[in-house]
């Protein structure tokens, strides 16, 4: 009786605490508004469209990195709050979201897009307004001195390291190699990082052919492919058009006769279309949720996201959307604010490890330095469980040397 | 560049016209005997290869999905036509319109909340998996048994719109539906099953489509586009029209493809204004016609 009693007391005392917490949350974000306290972090991606479900997973990552700060008390006792915007994978609609981000939602720094061409004209906007942006999509040319600016910030990998570190893995020298290609920017730098790896390796050419971005056939490309006998065929495009092109080529029995390649190997699009489609096929990432058995950070990262989503683990895309505004709460916490020069300059300084090993922005182009995955697509038979789809064949640690230089990018050095 | 290739990209062309000539037929008879544009038609599609999906997993069979998919949600087109189609007859072409672009969200968004906007994989049917050497090639089974079946439907459709009495009905009913009620023929349930049979023919449509792509919410927008393409280039109205029109598509998006891929898509709209500049009531279509 006793027991219960003193259970039930704890109990209602317990509740107390809770509510009065509950009514401080209510009341704080009021205050920090009022008070112009809350920092402000704008993050367009594309929620609607054929990469949606690589922009959700980025969207909870991007939360969970709020949401540690904030628990921690925030940054100088200010809250951090997260603007989700959808730029429905439209570079106009993307300008547009973030002008409305800067204009009047008044934030202090821009992270996010997901599809290069929309990461472009989200930093022209940025850099016009000399506001902070962090982008967390493959690019090569954000980095490029005609794009840049001391504001433009890339986290993502870029199809430099990633082609590079594929090739690497997949071809060898007298190779012959064919590519298939979404006809835009990403596609295009995909395709020029492996030319530029091939040629390197020693592998051969045997034929490029580009395809409309977003087709739902690719049947009619098979033929020719085939035709060229490569013994591997990369395949450069991205989201669901990577699923329908893979599953397509199986269908024609392309498996068969060449490895099938891919610059960056898609957690999602792996789930979307099955194990058997996808098995045996390589490409790189910037982060699989195995490499817990190696790294620390991972393990942590792993543990926080499956803490925040009921178990669930956190892909590739995801973990973008977490060191990409987490380093940049990081160098806000170190800047003591949202100073823009002094947020820049502590991100210049900032070497940080939040889901892979260590990571740094290189000085003249603000490309983040970072170890390269490469993965297989494991078979059926070889999974453990649900989640365990890929084995990883290397992990290259990051250097200076897997970016393309200071002065090749045009930049003084 | 050797025969065999073209012969390939030939073949290749019309497995992709199939499925084109199916979900344009849809569209073209809803359009020819009703009088409706039907915009959720893409959206139906999409529902019937999840429908599909869902009855080849509950049975385990590929084939019941493929048999009950369309018969289920042709049911589900019927009762649309019931509840809410039939009260726009007789207004302007573009209340149906209206009506069925709303419905394509409502079923978009339907299926995004409860299967997820993430894609699900659809799996060939084991019999269908693999290649077949032709001898020049090799082709997925699945492909040619997908060109075999559109031709079945096209004939069983066929000998009963020109052989059978219900084909007369309806043949008629779409000449002139007054009449034909002045002959004592209940109209409105020739119209019930003609909304039906189109809407079945979506839901044909997005199983075959099933297996050769990933399965997903958005996956009948693009199809849309492309029904209302060979529908236009056929003729709005005409079942031979949205034969032909759809695998000239299909055999041009191909060709095309051989020549310079990256038009691959564009090619279908080129064609489209062509036929448009030179013959604007499309290849089988009749002049001056607004159903």
């Amino acid at each position: 009786m006793s027991t219960s009693g003193s259970t039930s007391k704890i109990t209602r005392r317990t509740a107390l605490a809770g509510l009065s917490a509950g009514a401080a949350l209510l009341a704080m974000p009021r205050l920090g508004r009022a008070a112009d306290e809350t920092i402000r972090i704008g993050f367009p991606t594309p929620l609607t469209g054929p990469f949606a479900a690589e922009a959700r997973d980025q969207v909870k990552c991007a939360e969970l990195a709020v949401k540690l700060v904030n628990d921690k008390g925030g940054i100088g006792g200010r809250k951090v709050e997260l603007l989700v915007r959808d730029d429905k994978l439209n570079a106009g609609e993307a300008a547009t979201r973030t002008l409305e981000l800067i204009e009047k939602d008044k934030v202090h720094a821009v992270v996010g897009a997901l599809s290069s061409a929309v990461q472009l004209a989200v930093n022209e906007v940025t850099r016009a307004r000399g506001v902070i942006y962090v982008s967390i999509s493959q690019s090569d040319t954000i980095n490029e001195a005609k794009d840049f600016s001391k504001y433009t910030f890339h986290e993502a990998l870029n199809p430099h390291m990633t082609t590079a570190a594929v090739a690497r893995q997949a071809l060898k020298k007298g190779m012959k190699v064919a590519h298939l290609v979404a006809d835009y920017a990403y596609g295009h730098e995909m395709l020029r990082g492996f030319k530029r790896a091939q040629a390197a390796i020693g592998a051969d050419n045997v034929g490029e052919i580009l395809h409309p971005f977003g087709a739902a056939d690719y049947s009619t490309f098979m033929p020719r492919l085939m035709s060229m006998r490569p013994d591997v065929l990369c395949i450069s495009n991205f989201g669901r058009d990577q699923a329908n092109a893979i599953k397509q080529a199986v269908d024609f029995g392309v498996k068969q006769q060449m490895k099938i390649v891919v610059p960056v190997i898609l957690h999602n699009q792996r789930l979307a279309v099955g194990p058997d489609v996808f098995e045996g096929v390589v490409g790189g990432a910037n982060y699989y949720w195995g490499l817990e058995a190696q790294s620390k950070s991972a393990g942590a990262f792993n543990a926080a996201f499956k803490a925040a989503n009921g178990g669930a683990i956190p892909t590739d895309y995801g973990a973008y959307g977490y060191s990409g505004v987490g380093s940049l709460l990081a160098a806000m916490q170190t800047a003591g604010g949202t100073d823009t020069d002094k947020v820049i300059d502590a991100l210049e300084k900032l070497q940080y490890d939040l889901t892979k090993g260590p990571q740094h922005y290189r000085k003249c182009d603000h490309q983040s330095v970072q170890s390269v995955l490469v993965l297989e697509s494991k078979k059926k038979a070889a999974m453990a469980n649900d989640n365990d789809l890929f084995a990883i064949l290397a992990n290259d640690t990051g250097s200076d040397d897997m970016l393309r230089s200071c002065s090749e990018l045009g930049h003084a050095t | 560049m050797d025969l065999s290739l073209i012969i390939m990209q030939l073949l290749s062309g019309i497995a992709l016209g199939a499925v084109l000539v199916i979900t344009g037929l849809g569209l073209t008879i809803v359009f020819g005997m009703l009088g409706v544009v039907n915009f959720a038609h893409g959206a139906l599609f999409m529902i019937g290869a999840y429908a599909g999906l869902y009855l080849a997993s509950l049975t385990g069979s590929f084939w019941w999905g493929l048999l009950l998919a369309p018969v289920l949600i042709g049911a589900f087109g019927m009762l649309i036509e019931f509840v809410l189609i039939r009260r726009l007859y007789g207004r302007s072409i573009d209340d149906p319109l209206l009506l069925t672009f709303g419905l394509s969200y409502i079923l978009v968004e339907g299926v995004r909340i409860v299967f997820g906007s993430d894609g699900i994989p659809f799996p060939t049917p084991p019999q269908l998996i693999g290649v077949l050497d032709l001898g020049i090639g090799f082709f997925p089974r699945y492909r040619l048994f997908v060109i075999a079946l559109v031709a079945v439907v096209l004939l069983v459709l066929w000998l009963t719109l020109e052989k059978t009495r219900i084909g007369l009905i309806v043949r008629a009913g779409a000449r002139d539906p007054t009449i034909m009620q002045v002959l004592g023929v209940d109209i409105g349930r020739v119209w019930l099953a003609i909304f039906g049979l189109g809407v079945g023919l979506a839901a044909l449509g997005g199983v075959l489509a099933g297996p050769m792509r990933s399965v997903n919410p958005e996956m009948g927008s693009l199809v849309l586009a492309e029904a209302f393409v060979v529908t236009v280039i056929g003729g709005l109205g005409s079942i031979v029209g949205a034969v032909v029109a759809g695998l000239m598509v299909g055999i041009s998006i191909s060709m095309v493809a051989l020549f310079a891929p990256e038009m691959a898509t564009i090619v279908m709209f080129a064609l489209m204004a062509v036929v448009l500049l030179i013959r604007p009531q499309g290849l089988f279509g009749v002049r001056g016609r607004t159903a």
